[in-house]
């Protein structure tokens, strides 16, 4: 039985992915922090499936096709602030600060 | 056996997570999380999900790490520089937050284990073991095709639309000139 295992380890992947975000200031490195997030969740949903059905890991997929989807999307966000500011550091895109 | 190779993947994982979040360089950092998604795709296979290992493997650390690195290289952000991450107290108040939230989902998770969930543990609908023999009975794919193709054909079909706008989304935002 590895399901309380393997949710507490998904918690502190977890943990560590959002600890990453407020840590770093480099985007692409955050962007890296949410697919890490992703991933412990995609942990917690295969745990699960192992009890409740295979709709789980159908999810899973889901999850993973979405996360595609804004790694595509917001690789380009960065490519497009980067050809503004020369710079992917969170800390020079203020462009909405007062 | 089991238990040991779940403990070795589990703890590699979650060293790898720490050094991602960790290195300066973000090629580092790249190449880390890589080595975290690999030790997933390993929990996976321990917890009857083959299919989603290999999918794990080929998209995750396949294609979607490759486009990170390939960003990576193409804005030359393989040395990072002074500012890369927050000072000294940006670093504690990270520190103690994500050590906040472990806390408090590891309560959660012993909740679940322990007292307050129990009732609903023997109510679950499937055995122990039991994913693992409908999958040497169907098949890793089989098993996952019946709901994904049945149940979930409306959001498997959305999906595809979902990637498509992301392709369009991607190539007007990169592009210099429309």
């Amino acid at each position: 039985m590895l399901l309380g295992p393997a949710l507490g380890v998904s918690a502190l992947l977890f943990a560590i992915g959002v600890g990453g975000v407020l840590l770093r200031r480099n985007a692409i490195v955050i962007f890296m922090c949410v697919e890490l997030m992703l991933n412990a969740v995609n942990l917690t949903f295969v745990a699960l499936a192992q009890q409740l059905g295979p709709q789980g890991q159908v999810i899973v997929f889901f999850v993973m096709a979405v996360a595609a989807a804004e790694a595509a999307v917001g690789l380009a966000i960065i490519l497009a602030v980067y050809r503004h500011k020369e710079s992917v550091n969170l800390q020079d895109v203020n462009l909405l600060r007062g | 056996m089991h238990e040991v190779m779940f403990w070795g993947f589990a703890g590699v994982a979650l060293a790898a997570a720490l050094l991602c979040v960790t290195r300066r360089s973000a090629v580092a950092s790249a190449l880390w999380l890589v080595l975290t998604l690999f030790s997933l795709s390993g929990l996976f296979v321990l917890l009857d999900a083959q299919f989603i290992a290999a999918i794990q493997v080929l998209v995750y650390a396949g294609a979607i790490m490759v486009l990170f690195l390939f960003v990576i290289m193409l804005l030359n952000l393989g040395r990072a520089g002074p500012a890369d991450m927050r000072g000294w107290l940006g670093r504690g108040v990270a520190a103690l937050l994500g050590a906040g939230l472990a806390v408090e989902l590891w309560v959660l998770v012993r909740i679940v284990r322990g007292g307050g969930f129990a009732a609903e543990t023997a109510a679950f609908p499937l055995p122990p073991g039991e994913l693992g023999r409908v999958q040497a009975a169907e098949g890793a794919v089989g098993m996952l095709a019946e709901p994904l193709f049945r149940q979930y054909l409306v959001p498997f079909e959305i999906t595809s639309v979902l990637l498509l706008a992301a392709i369009v989304g991607a190539v007007v935002l990169a592009k210099r000139k429309i």
